[in-house]
């Protein structure tokens, strides 16, 4: 069903993504590429992979933005991938019902069975979260990995999300949003996490943790030219080199 | 927004196919419908043969045209499966209408009232197909006060001028529907001048600032894309039309839509008799394909928030 579950005391499963650690190195959407392309929502239909203009299904794109201009800049990497709305549009336009959002924990899904391939999910989410599959006619989305979170085959601390487990640098975090207890909520917390777009009402349940303020001295330690006249030795190769 | 061509054929065509049953219920429920004896079917006929011809090409861009008619479950939350709810509701009180032209020649009481429903249910229909648009956040172009009135206007003079060509064709002596249709295209031609208007002078107030959330360090450009060659999110929601091809094909557009139907109507209507038949049987499908190109403008002109995460500065 496409009304959307109305229990807000639920669960809130999502994901926490540190922009100020993340260093761009997909290997969270490579991971996801993997580990999808074998669970619930395979195939990820890769078209062309190996010509010059390859497509493919991928859940999660990683991004990089320069953000401020000069010394105040700062390059920062952004993984986007579904941010399991509380106020999902995809599933709410969706005319079969196979978009459906979970009561018991707020996961954003498609019933693949059931998707016609109208696309309009797709052009209703504002983040681009939802992929078309053009091989298999139907819509693929981020399945936050329900097939590795609750499997009782993984180890306890197996059970998150592949982008979760593969990060390097421990960028990604998996957790009850919804329980302010949480080391997730009190991550968030405490580092003033954010959600996208807030002003198009969706109410993300994933929140990105902004790049931490730069240390003041960064910019003080500008580097300094050598003395041109040094004397001894290191002066004369100096000035040999400088020819 | 890429401009699909299966979505343009379908609400040009049901579009005018709705408009011809919305002045035929219309005229029944008010009496007004000529007594001539094939200019009410066949208009019927024509109009229940675009409304079908759009409902059946609209299915030719999903991945699963065979699940289409799970469509209609899901009409408590989605406008789409609104849309194709009411489209197949209104083929029963259109047919009933069609039963009595046809077999017992008559358009009034019980079967004007069945006029009358088609006409509620023709309306309905297109504001539903609007409201698919109206409705996506995402796309600031599309969700706006501009778009329904513009797709009932369209669809109100579509019809109309559809409407004039068959009465003149079937010699009904009735240059009200003519001038019927010549007064429908003035809401028409404003609504879409209002809408150009407002795209152009409207940004949407999502922007890759809030879109990153990285607005507060400064202000935000792409350095690197995620993938080199374009994704379904690039093919689907990236398309773009040079504004100079979009001002040409606007100019295109209101010209053949609304500027020559009605200088070629009031001609008709003026000197009468075979040149309003041929005059209006050149300004229907003219005016359609006007409306046409509007369409492609509609889609090709919209721009999706995604576009901000790929280097878009507005959406």
């Amino acid at each position: 069903m496409t009304d959307l579950p109305t229990n807000s005391a639920a669960k809130k499963l999502g994901l926490v993504i540190d922009l100020d650690t993340c260093v761009g190195c997909h290997a969270c959407a490579v991971h996801c590429k993997e580990w999808n392309s074998g669970g619930v929502a395979a195939p990820l239909t890769d078209i062309a992979p190996y010509d010059a203009d390859p497509d493919g299904v991928w859940f999660n794109r990683v991004h990089s933005y320069e953000a401020g201009r000069g010394a105040a800049g700062r390059t920062v990497h952004f993984p986007r991938s579904c941010h399991h709305c509380e106020t999902p549009a995809c599933v709410t336009v969706c005319p079969t019902g196979a978009s459906y959002k979970r009561a018991e924990d707020g996961i954003v899904l498609v019933n693949e069975d059931l998707c016609i391939g109208c696309k309009l999910c797709s052009w209703a989410c504002p983040y681009g979260a939802r992929e078309y599959d053009y091989d298999s006619g139907v819509m693929k989305k981020c399945t936050m990995c329900i097939d590795r979170i609750y499997n009782d085959a993984f180890a306890v601390e197996d059970r998150v999300p592949a982008c979760v487990a593969t990060c390097p640098v421990g960028a990604r975090h998996f957790g009850d949003l919804g329980d302010p207890d949480s080391d997730v909520s009190k991550l968030v917390e405490a580092r003033g996490g954010y959600a996208p777009m807030p002003e198009l009402d969706y109410k993300p349940v994933n929140r990105y943790l902004p790049p931490r303020p730069r240390p003041a001295q960064a910019t003080d330690t500008a580097l300094v030219p050598a003395e041109p006249d040094t004397p001894g030795i290191l002066g004369w190769i100096d000035r040999m080199l400088s020819r | 927004m890429h401009p699909a061509l299966s979505v343009i054929l379908f609400t040009t065509a049901s579009g005018a196919g709705y408009g011809m049953l919305f002045w035929l219920g219309t005229f029944s429920i008010t009496n007004t419908l000529p007594s001539d004896r094939f200019f009410a079917p066949v208009s019927l006929a024509l109009a229940l043969a675009a409304i079908s011809g759009g409902l059946i090409s609209s299915t030719f861009h999903l991945g699963h045209p065979e699940r289409a008619w799970r469509a209609i479950s899901q009409w408590r939350s989605s406008w789409l499966s609104r849309e194709g709810l009411v489209a197949l509701a209104t083929y029963v009180p259109a047919g009933l209408f069609g039963i009595g032209l046809v077999v017992f020649h008559r358009s009034d009481g019980f079967w004007a009232a069945c006029g009358g429903l088609a006409a509620v249910g023709a309306f309905s229909s297109v504001v539903c197909t609007a409201y698919i648009y109206r409705s996506l956040k995402p796309v600031q172009r599309w969700a706006n006060a501009w778009v329904v009135p513009n797709y009932l206007a369209l669809a109100a003079m579509t019809g109309g001028l559809w409407l004039t060509a068959l009465a003149a064709t079937f010699g009904i002596g009735r240059p009200a529907i003519g001038w019927l249709a010549v007064i429908l295209v003035l809401p028409a031609a404003v609504l879409k001048l209002g809408y150009w208007r407002y795209i152009d002078r409207t940004t949407s107030t999502s922007t890759a600032e809030t879109a990153t959330g990285l607005g507060s360090i400064g202000a935000v450009t792409m350095l690197d894309p995620p993938h080199t060659s374009d994704n379904y999110l690039l093919k689907e929601m990236g398309f773009r039309v040079a504004r100079r091809h979009a001002s040409r094909l606007r100019r295109i557009s209101f010209v053949t839509a609304f500027v020559l139907p009605v200088l070629l109507i009031v001609g008709g209507l003026y000197v009468g008799g075979t040149s309003l038949i041929i005059l209006s049987l050149i300004a229907a499908p003219l005016s359609t394909f006007g409306v046409l190109i509007e369409r492609w403008l509609f889609f090709a002109e919209a721009k999706h928030t995604v576009m901000l995460y790929y280097g878009a500065a507005r959406a």
